[in-house]
């Protein structure tokens, strides 16, 4: 069971029923839990948009787009049946929040679905969970049972005339069907290679009717920002972020853990205090702020809050909230390598720039690592990732370039340390075999 | 298909699949989530399994092959009874991912994607498996064993081994 862990900075709002056993549907609504989703039934479609416009929540999947926004672009009317899908496909290296949300809280999930499922007029909702995430589908399931149990889901919700259904689904390892478009081929049976844009999912979604796809810590959240008001819970954040994010903050730090905190929490504050600084001691060398597809961050540019904007304008994302801190024992190098084997491994191929780019910037960096590399294999690493910036149908190829850009251009002398024949300055055996 | 009578799947995985095609408003959306589920009963996706649930979602070999081929969990050859799948990403190798993995290794007397000759562990390097805060973590089929040290290697086999045993 993953441990939880806790610091008085937090503010519990997403992750406040976390490890009271409210995976069981009569803790949940002893907590308050379906109240919200009560309460949207009695107020209708419209006011529902109009406070998660006014609540300032933002996608909690990596793009920042406002919810309120994206389920308002919906039309009312459709011929075809209009469906929300909930992204639980978290497979984004350093991400861990969902995870600990259909683990501890699989009904605020189903209730945030019901609640979208209103805003849009939708009767099904689907919830996707990526394969590897097995034990957490059955409770998601049993939760989804419970719930059909208690007329909460069904021909008629709460008692009313208003029909949603939930169909929960399965992937089967793949990264890249976190991407919207991806997502919904997968969900129809198929290869999770990504459609071109546009139409935009909200016209032209799943089975081809209109489609909200929202991240799961997204959906989690909005039963709580029906229960305290939309501007509470936006004044919890910053202006133009409101809220709380869930932050997994993984590697070289002494309290690494999923840590619920204000949105424009300060970073360094969030690494030395929050995590309990940067393990054994040792010194700070870079930190990659919203999973590792968002460009690495140096110790003097951490001084910022973690929202959508000022990470933004520190050159960076603030992505899925994944802050990986690396200490100064760590190659560089070696880091870059393992992160752009990763999207080699998951690039699905359809994108040339994609398919191409991700492999040649592994053969490249490999060769670097191993201490074989020339100057030119430095500019080449560069050129391959500007080159694939913008040019692939899905953000996979930009998610594998704009990290390997950020280590080559603020690292670029250890990258230099490592040519010509010289052995890596961090790792006592190179392994020369894999030339 | 009559799967009761025709089905190599075992009566309770047919009855199950047969739910699972009633369960979407278009069958081909079971079809991610069959073959992962047949895989986990016949081990991998042998002929007869793709030949079955390719009628059973009335599409073609080839493209049950086609989208099967897509995801990372779904194989086409045999593994062992426990599939020790160790994640060396960034977060994990940050912890140790490495390390997990060569002691793995060292102990099967295997490497990426093979298989111990009784067929009871196969081992594989994969990719983020979502447990960032809780590393370096592995997952044995579907269960996940957290923050993880190499001198741990030897009592989690010993585990499933002695698992193994007792059903033996």
């Amino acid at each position: 069971m993953p441990r939880l862990v806790s610091h008085p900075d937090e503010v519990k709002i997403v992750t406040r029923r976390f490890g009271q056993g409210a995976a069981e549907i009569d803790k949940y609504i002893e907590l308050g839990g379906y109240e919200s989703a009560k309460k949207c039934l009695a107020q209708g479609s419209d006011w529902i948009i109009n406070e998660m416009k006014a609540s300032g929540l933002r996608g909690r999947g990596g793009a920042g787009f406002s919810t309120g926004m994206k389920w308002s672009f919906v039309p009312i009317h459709s011929a075809k049946p209009k469906y929300v899908l909930v992204n639980g496909d978290e497979s984004e290296p350093g991400t861990c929040k969902d995870h600990l949300i259909f683990l501890h809280d699989p009904h605020a999930v189903i209730e945030g679905t019901i609640i979208a499922g209103l805003a849009i007029g939708a009767k099904v909702g689907f919830i996707y969970l990526r394969g590897e995430y097995r034990y957490l589908l059955e409770i998601m399931e049993k939760a989804v049972a419970d719930a059909y149990a208690r007329g909460f889901l069904g021909k008629k919700i709460f008692g009313s005339d208003t029909e949603f259904q939930i169909i929960t689904q399965t992937g089967a390892g793949a990264y890249e069907v976190g991407e919207e478009s991806a997502l919904m081929e997968s969900v129809e049976g198929k290869r999770g290679v990504p459609r071109i844009k546009p139409p935009f999912p909200a016209v032209v979604g799943l089975y081809g009717g209109p489609t909200i796809i929202n991240n799961a810590e997204t959906i989690a959240t909005v039963p709580h920002v029906i229960a305290m008001g939309a501007a509470a819970y936006a004044a919890v954040g910053s202006e133009r972020n409101g809220g709380t994010r869930l932050f997994s903050i993984s590697g070289h730090v002494e309290r690494p853990g999923v840590y619920e905190l204000p949105m424009s929490y300060n970073l360094k504050k969030m690494i030395y205090e929050v995590a309990g600084g940067v393990r054994g001691g040792r010194g700070l060398k870079a930190v990659v702020p919203g999973g590792s597809s968002t460009p690495v961050l140096l110790p003097e540019e951490i001084d910022i809050g973690m929202d959508f904007d000022q990470v933004g304008k520190a050159g960076s994302m603030l992505g899925s909230g994944g802050v990986i801190v690396i200490d100064d024992q760590t190659c560089i190098v070696e880091f870059a390598l393992r992160t752009i084997s990763f999207y080699q491994h998951e690039s699905c191929g359809w994108c040339i720039p994609c398919r191409e780019g991700t492999d040649w910037l592994k053969k490249s960096l490999t060769r670097v690592h191993a201490g074989f590399g020339a100057t030119k294999d430095i500019d080449n690493i560069q050129y391959i990732a500007e080159n694939m910036l913008g040019r692939t149908f899905c953000p996979l190829g930009d998610a594998a370039a704009m990290p390997i850009l950020g280590f080559v251009k603020k690292f670029r002398k250890e990258f230099e340390e490592h040519l010509d024949g010289k052995a890596c300055p961090f790792v006592e055996h190179v392994d020369l075999a894999v030339i | 298909m009559s799967s009761e009578t025709m089905s190599v799947f075992s009566p309770r995985l047919a009855a199950r699949l047969d739910a699972l095609t009633a369960k979407y408003p278009v069958r081909r959306s079971a079809l991610v989530p069959m073959l992962l589920y047949a895989q986990d009963e016949a081990g991998y996706l042998s002929d007869t399994v793709i030949i079955e649930v390719a009628d059973r979602i009335g599409i073609t070999e080839l493209e049950v092959r086609n989208v099967a081929s897509y995801y990372s969990m779904l194989r086409f050859k045999p593994a062992g009874k426990y599939n020790i799948q160790v994640c060396t990403n960034i977060s994990c190798m940050l912890r140790g991912g490495n390390e997990i993995y060569e002691r793995f290794q060292d102990e099967l007397g295997i490497g990426h994607k093979g298989v111990t000759a009784d067929g009871v562990f196969s081992l594989e390097e994969v990719e983020c498996i979502g447990a960032c805060c809780w590393a370096p973590a592995i997952q044995v089929n579907y269960e996940f064993h957290d923050e993880l040290t190499p001198e741990q290697v030897p009592a989690i086999l010993a585990g499933y081994r002695g698992k193994e045993t007792a059903h033996a």
